[in-house]
C-alpha cells in the first residue's frame, strides 16, 4: 500500500492478507486513473450523458412556509437510478475496466447501490452479482427486480441478521476467491482502505457542484449542510467542498430507529465504540463482548453498524457534527416534502431532511437560516412500506 | 502463564524425531455448547492431535465460509462469552500441560478487550498463539507487542499470492508457525489442494519463516499426506471437523466416536516415508 488510508487514527485496511494484494492493486490504479486525463475525462462524460449531472440545486417553495429560513435540496434522487449510488459507481466500473476484471460484485442494503452496480454491470458488460440481506430482499422488492432486470444475479444471504452487514461479509468472502477476475464494487465510504478514499473522491463532484450552485443562486455559502449517514457516501460526497468553510456548518443525521435508548437503531457514532468491521478501524456498534449488534432503521440503507472512518475523524475533530433521527420524524419529513413540494424522498434522504426542519424549527436569530440537503435518493423504493402507507385510504 | 515455554518448537522437535508431520484439527470454543465442546476438545487430544485450533465465536468472521459461520453462531446462541472460552481454554492447560494451543480470532473481539488485556488473559489461560485472521502484516504492529509481552506468539497467515517481502517480514517476527492457505478463498472442504499451495511451502522455507502448516480445504488422509509432502510440516483441518459436528448436533457419544475416528485416520496419514 501506498499510505495506510487512515483519518486521524481511524480507517486502515483489516481484511486477511490474502486480499492484501487485491486492495493494492486497487490502490494503484485509482491513483493511476485520476493521474490520466482520459479516465477523467471520460468520467465527466458518463456524469453528464449517462447520469444526468449537473443534478439541480432546488429551493423549497412550499415546505418552508412560516420557517425562519430557506431550505435548498440538491437533487441526487433525480441522477440516472434515482440515488447518488451512480457518481461512483461509474468511478468504480471504468476503474473496473481499467484494471481488466471480467466480473463485478456488490452488497446491497436498500437496493440502491445493487441496482446502480447493475446498471454499470449492464453499461460495461461486466458480469455482476450482488448480495443482500434476505430481509433486506423482502423490503425492498421493486430494487430486487430492477437488478434483475438489469441482468444482475441477486443472491440473498441469511447469515447473521440478513441485512447490509452480512451481505458485506458475503461479497468479501467471493472476492477472497475471485479477487483476480473480479472487482469488489463497494457501495460506501467504508470497508478497507482504499474504498473510503476513493468513494468519497468519486462521490465529491456532489459538493462541488452544491457549493458552486448556491454561492451562484444566493451571493453566499449555507449556514449549514445536511445529509444522513449510514455508511455515509453521501455525506462525505457533499461534507468534502465545505471542509474549508468555517461559517458552514456539516451535520450528519444517523437513523435512532424506535430511540437511541431503544436498542434499536443504526446510530454508530453517537452511540458505536471503537472497533474493527469490514476493513476499517472505525467506531461500531457491538454488545459488551465485542459482537456485532444487530442494527434497526426504517430505512434499509442506514442500517449498518459501522460508519466510514472519515466521519469518526469528523467528529472527533468538532468539523462535522451528528445527531440522530427517528423513524417516525423521518416520516414525517417524507410526507412533508411530498404533500408540500411534490417529491417522493428515499426514506433515508428524509433523515436529512428532517433535521434540517428540526434546525428551522428551533431557529430564533435575527437572519434567516440558509439549509443545504443532500437529497440523496428518490422513494419510489419505499411506497410498498407499511408504516409509510399508514393512514392512506386502501 | 505459558511463560517461556515455546511448546510449537518442542511439537516439532519430537515429530521429527519419530518422523511424523502434525495434524492440528481446528474447532470454535463452545460449539454447540461449552460442555459438548469441552467433550470435543478432549476427544480431539485423545485421538491423537498433536496441537489445537481454535476460533473465539465472533458474529462476522469475514474469513471464514458457511460451516465455521454456522459454528460460531451455534456458540453464539448459547450465549458463549470470551469467559467461558478462557474457561475451556484453561482447564485444557491444566489437563494437557505439553499440548500447543493457538486461538483464532478477529480483531474486533481483541480491540474491545483491548489488545493489552486480551493478551494476557489468553496467556493466562494457557494459551501459546493467536492468528487474528482479518490482521495483514501491515497493521500487525499494535496486536504483534501487545502478543509479545504477554508473552504470546503472533501467528500470520500467508496465500500463494502473499510477496517474497510479506513472507520476509514474517520470518523476521519468528512465531511458532506459519497458517499458509492451500487456495484463495474462504475455510470449507475442497476436493484436491492447488499447486500454488507447493510453490507456497517452498517460498516459505526459504525465507525462513516458522514452520509452514497447511490450512484451508484439509478434509482427508489424502490431503494430509500430499500437504506433507509438498513440504508443510503439517495439516489444520477445520471444516471437516466442524461439519461432523454439525452433523451430530444432539448424539454427542456417537459424534465422539466420529471425530476419534477422523482423527486417528488423518492422524496416522502424517507418517512421513
Amino acid at each position: 500500500m501506498k499510505t495506510a488510508g487512515r483519518f486521524g487514527s481511524h480507517g486502515g485496511a483489516y481484511v486477511p492478507e490474502i486480499l492484501m494484494p487485491a486492495l493494492e492493486e486497487l490502490e494503484a490504479a485509482f491513483h493511476s486513473a485520476l493521474a490520466d486525463p482520459s479516465f477523467t475525462e471520460e468520467l465527466a462524460t458518463m456524469w453528464r450523458d449517462y447520469a444526468g449531472r449537473p443534478t439541480p440545486l432546488y429551493r423549497c417553495r412550499n415546505l418552508t412556509a412560516g420557517l425562519a429560513g430557506e431550505l435548498y435540496l440538491k437533487r441526487e434522487d433525480l441522477l440516472h437510478g434515482g440515488a447518488h449510488k451512480t457518481n461512483q459507481v461509474l468511478g468504480q466500473g471504468l476503474l473496473a475496466r481499467r484494471m481488466q476484471k471480467t466480473r463485478l460484485i456488490a452488497e446491497t442494503g436498500a437496493g440502491q447501490h445493487g441496482v446502480a452496480t447493475a446498471m454499470v454491470g449492464a453499461l460495461l458488460d461486466l458480469s455482476t452479482r450482488i448480495y443482500m440481506g434476505a430481509k433486506d430482499i423482502e423490503r425492498q422488492r421493486p430494487n430486487v427486480l430492477r437488478m434483475q432486470l438489469l441482468g444482475a444475479e441477486v443472491i440473498p444471504v441469511a447469515s447473521g441478521g440478513g441485512t447490509l452487514k452480512d451481505a458485506i461479509g458475503e461479497a468479501m468472502r467471493d472476492w477472497t476467491e475471485s479477487y483476480e477476475s473480479t472487482h469488489y464494487l463497494l457501495g460506501t465510504v467504508a470497508g478497507p482502505h482504499p474504498y473510503p478514499s476513493l468513494v468519497a473522491e468519486f462521490q465529491s463532484v456532489i459538493g462541488r457542484e452544491a457549493r458552486a450552485q448556491f454561492l451562484q443562486g444566493t451571493g453566499r455559502l449555507p449556514d449549514a449542510v445536511l445529509a444522513c449517514v449510514g455508511g455515509g457516501s453521501n455525506a462525505i460526497g457533499i461534507f468534502r467542498a465545505f471542509l474549508e468553510d468555517p461559517e458552514t456548518e456539516l451535520v450528519g443525521l444517523e437513523p435512532a430507529g424506535k430511540g437511541l435508548d431503544s436498542g434499536q437503531h443504526g446510530a454508530t457514532l453517537l452511540r458505536g465504540r471503537r472497533g474493527i468491521l469490514h476493513g476499517a478501524e472505525t467506531l461500531v456498534l457491538q454488545d459488551e463482548e465485542g459482537q456485532i449488534r444487530a442494527t434497526h432503521s426504517i430505512s434499509a440503507g442506514l442500517d449498518y453498524p459501522a460508519v466510514g472512518p472519515e466521519h469518526v475523524h469528523l467528529m472527533q475533530t468538532g468539523r462535522a457534527r451528528y445527531e440522530a433521527v427517528e423513524d417516525g420524524e423521518a416520516l414525517e419529513a417524507f410526507h412533508l416534502l411530498a404533500r408540500k413540494e411534490g417529491i417522493l424522498p428515499a426514506l433515508e434522504s428524509a433523515h436529512a431532511l428532517a433535521g434540517a426542519l428540526r434546525l428551522l424549527r428551533a431557529h430564533r436569530g435575527s437572519e434567516p437560516l440558509q439549509l443545504l440537503v443532500n437529497l440523496s435518493g428518490r422513494g419510489d423504493k419505499d411506497i410498498e412500506n407499511a408504516e409509510l402507507r399508514r393512514g392512506l385510504q386502501p | 502463564m505459558s511463560g517461556s515455554r515455546d511448546r510449537y518448537r518442542e511439537l516439532f522437535e519430537r515429530l521429527a524425531r519419530r518422523r511424523e508431520g502434525a495434524f492440528v484439527p481446528f474447532v470454535v470454543l463452545g460449539d454447540p455448547s461449552p460442555e459438548i465442546s469441552w467433550r470435543i476438545l478432549e476427544t480431539l487430544v485423545a485421538a491423537g492431535a498433536d496441537a489445537l485450533e481454535l476460533g473465539l465465536p465472533f458474529s462476522d468472521p469475514i474469513a471464514d465460509g458457511a460451516r465455521v459461520q454456522a459454528a460460531g453462531q451455534r456458540a453464539l446462541a448459547q450465549g458463549v462469552k470470551l469467559g467461558d472460552c478462557l474457561e475451556l481454554l484453561t482447564r485444557l492447560r491444566a489437563e494437557h500441560p505439553d499440548l500447543p494451543v493457538g486461538l483464532l480470532t478477529y480483531a474486533n473481539l481483541v480491540v474491545h478487550r483491548g489488545a493489552q488485556p486480551f493478551y494476557r488473559d489468553v496467556a493466562t489461560a494457557g494459551v501459546d498463539s493467536v492468528l487474528v485472521a482479518d490482521v495483514p502484516l501491515n497493521e500487525s504492529g499494535p496486536f504483534d507487542a501487545a502478543a509479545r509481552s504477554a508473552e504470546v506468539q503472533h501467528v500470520f497467515l500467508v496465500a500463494p499470492n502473499s510477496s517474497d517481502e510479506v513472507l520476509q517480514r514474517i520470518a523476521e517476527r519468528d512465531a511458532g508457525y506459519t497458517y499458509c492457505l492451500a487456495r484463495g478463498g474462504v475455510t470449507g472442504e475442497r476436493t484436491d489442494l492447488s499447486g500454488q499451495a507447493r510453490t507456497l511451502l517452498q517460498r516459505v522455507r526459504r525465507a525462513q519463516a516458522p514452520p509452514p502448516l497447511l490450512g484451508f480445504g484439509i478434509s482427508t488422509p489424502e490431503h494430509v499426506r500430499h500437504a506433507l509432502a509438498m513440504g508443510a510440516r503439517g495439516a489444520i483441518s477445520g471444516s471437516a471437523v466442524v461439519r461432523r459436528i454439525e452433523e451430530h448436533l444432539g448424539h454427542p457419544e456417537l459424534l465422539r466416536e466420529r471425530l476419534k475416528s477422523f482423527v486417528r485416520d488423518m492422524k496416522s496419514a502424517t507418517a512421513l516415508p
